[in-house]
């Protein structure tokens, strides 16, 4: 079974024009830069806007057919879909919202009640069931959101910046669900701005810009080998193979420790975003691990941005604002202090 | 001198003695309305056939008024907020207009419409032996053509505000259109549907010039309390002055009820 996407569709300013699949039991992640498209994807294939050509199938089964005019409704379509701000049913409690879809299907009220708790427990939310939504956070309202596209034992599901609202630990719990559904056999497409979630979550990497696929590969081909300036920017985010122990990450030269993660013990390829790492002109008080000192080994200013290329022990390129460039009143060659937090260290196996 | 005082004496003079001059224009009428009703007869009156009926009259065809508002004016609400049939403005203008239409005159179109001789009224009457005109249905008829726009209006800004990607996020878990609206989008509306619901009893219930043009004048058919009053008026005033007061009680309850716990739904007023 696959899910087959060839379609037009213009969007205001946005000609959307993508062709790719999704196999099931497959992640893949439609990358792009905000403003490319990836919503608008999301709703084609959702069926909440219809193709202007082409089609959309699932397992040979159309779902739009332009040329034909064949349409599926959403409602008619195995999918589930994760909505950015989660969409959640204001006035029902978090235990009705994640049974909505089986009692929209005509399933009994206690029985999908039960199938609500059961599914409840499997994320994590087993003590919500009573909440309100407004009374959830943000990491408990994705879970909740998350629940209630699993009771309906989707075929395809659809997730728009799962991450984009969590806080840190929220996304910790939520690579977990995600890397707990990636032994199931439903089709999955994520649709993300942020490189490091499409690096780290998915099987294939689709990546989009204005609207048009510019490249499809695995992480590795797509990090390898980026064909345009938005890829060559996943490079940027600096990929630093090394070993993983616990939560201790050998680089070779020095040591990092990282955050929660669900990977384990070898080779891991570990990723620093540019804006993660922070400069000091002395070495910073009350953060004793992951602060170095190393060297500027060039320095680009361009578009407000400063980036910085850093030396030895761990050559990454780093991105500070001009004004905390300037605060650190270091030669072009000068000594500097770097430090990462463990938690924006993302580590995904080799 | 404290910080109250001190922002009080930054507005301007003019604007407090206007202001408490609007107060004293509201508030007089009513308090003389309270000081020369003759409460000694107050069971008197109320217990007076009359008035009973009027009263009863009043109560009946408002709330079926109310009743056939939200049937009829919560899709209207609908189409207009969120549909894209063409001309919404224009079918919003035309819908709406009665509420500033005096209500002599909407009753006079109602007479043109539904009157015997009238446009649709004289095939009622041929095909279906169906008068209308001044009868109790033409009380409710009244009431409903100059009352049911309070409610589309609320309901409407109602609906254009709950309109958001929950509806969305429950068709793709396979709940139909209506499935939607029934479980999602109304319950979402229930307080604009309330509000609305309420300002339109309100409406129907004081209503006067639509009623006597349309409906007429005829004890227990079609004299409403507002029809009782004025007649009162020109017998004995004491009993006008009372079944006022029974009219200002029901009114005050309602402002009360709807300041309390609905008033956020209706136009953005806190």
């Amino acid at each position: 079974m696959s899910l087959s996407i060839d379609v037009r569709r213009r969007i205001g300013a946005t000609q959307l024009d993508v062709q790719f699949s999704v196999v099931a039991g497959e992640t893949v992640a439609v990358v792009g830069p905000n403003g490319a498209g990836k919503t608008s994807l999301l709703r084609v294939v959702a069926g909440l806007i219809s193709a202007d050509e082409g089609r959309i199938t699932w397992g040979g089964v159309v779902w739009d057919d332009a040329s034909s005019g064949e349409f599926s409704p959403p409602e008619q379509r195995p999918l589930a879909y994760v909505f950015q701000d989660y969409a959640l049913i204001e006035h029902l409690t978090v235990g009705d919202n994640v049974a909505f879809g089986l009692r929209a299907r005509g399933v009994r009220r206690r029985r999908a009640r039960e199938r609500a708790q059961e599914v409840l427990d499997v994320v994590g939310g087993r003590d919500l069931l009573e909440r309100m939504p407004s009374s959830l956070s943000g990491g408990e309202a994705q879970t909740v959101a998350i629940a209630r596209a699993l009771a309906t034992e989707p075929s395809v599901m659809l997730f728009d910046e799962p991450f984009a609202a969590l806080d840190a630990s929220a996304r910790a719990h939520a690579r977990r669900l995600f890397s707990s559904m990636s032994s199931s056999s439903m089709a999955r497409l994520i649709v993300t701005h942020d490189a490091v979630e499409a690096l780290t979550l998915a099987d294939r990497i689709v990546v989009v810009e204005s609207g048009s696929v510019v490249q499809i590969g695995t992480p590795g081909e797509v990090i390898a080998t980026p064909r345009t300036h938005f890829v060559a920017e996943i490079l940027g985010l600096n990929p630093l193979p090394g070993r993983l122990r616990g939560d201790e990450l050998s680089l070779g030269a020095m040591s990092l420790t990282v955050g929660a993660h669900g990977v384990g013990d070898g080779d891991v390829i570990a990723i620093v975003r540019p804006r993660s790492v922070s400069l000091h002109r002395e070495r910073p008080e009350g953060s004793p691990r992951n602060v170095w000192r190393t060297t500027i080994d060039a320095v680009d200013r361009s578009d407000g941005r400063v980036r910085v290329q850093l030396g030895a022990p761990i050559p990454i390129a780093v991105e500070v604002t001009p004004a905390g460039f300037d605060a650190l009143a270091t030669e072009p060659d000068g000594d500097v202090w770097a430090s990462v937090k463990a938690s924006e260290i993302v580590v995904q196996p080799a | 001198m404290s910080r109250q005082q001190r922002h009080d004496a930054r507005v301007p003079i003019i604007l407090v003695v206007l202001g408490w001059l609007a107060v004293a224009f509201f508030v007089v009428p009513i308090l003389a309305l309270v000081l020369r009703v003759p409460w000694s007869s107050l069971s008197d009156v109320i217990t007076d056939d009359a008035t009973a009926e009027a009263l009863t009259l009043s109560v009946f065809t408002s709330v079926i008024t109310t009743v056939l508002a939200i049937v009829l004016g919560v899709p209207l609400a609908w189409l207009l907020a969120r549909s894209n049939i063409p001309g919404r403005q224009f079918i919003r203008a035309l819908c709406t207009l009665s509420m500033v239409l005096p209500p002599v005159v909407a009753g006079v179109a109602l007479l043109a419409s539904l009157g015997r001789r009238g446009v649709v009224g004289e095939i009622l009457d041929d095909w279906l032996g169906v008068r209308l005109p001044f009868t109790m249905p033409a009380v409710v008829i009244a009431q409903l053509f100059v009352a049911m726009p309070f409610l589309v209006l609320t309901v409407e800004s109602g609906f254009a505000r709950s309109a958001g990607t929950v509806e969305e996020a429950a068709r793709t878990l396979g709940a139909s259109p209506w499935y939607v609206f029934t479980r999602v989008t109304l319950p979402a509306t229930q307080p604009a549907i309330i509000a609305g619901a309420v300002l339109t009893w309100a409406r129907a219930l004081g209503e006067f010039g639509a009623t006597i043009t349309f409906a007429g004048n005829f004890p227990g058919t079609t004299r409403t309390l507002p029809i009782a009053t004025y007649l009162a008026l020109e017998s004995d005033i004491d009993d006008a002055l009372l079944i006022s007061m029974v009219m200002v009680v029901i009114s005050v309850v309602i402002l009360v009820a709807l300041r309390s716990r609905w008033v956020g739904a209706i136009g953005g007023v806190r």
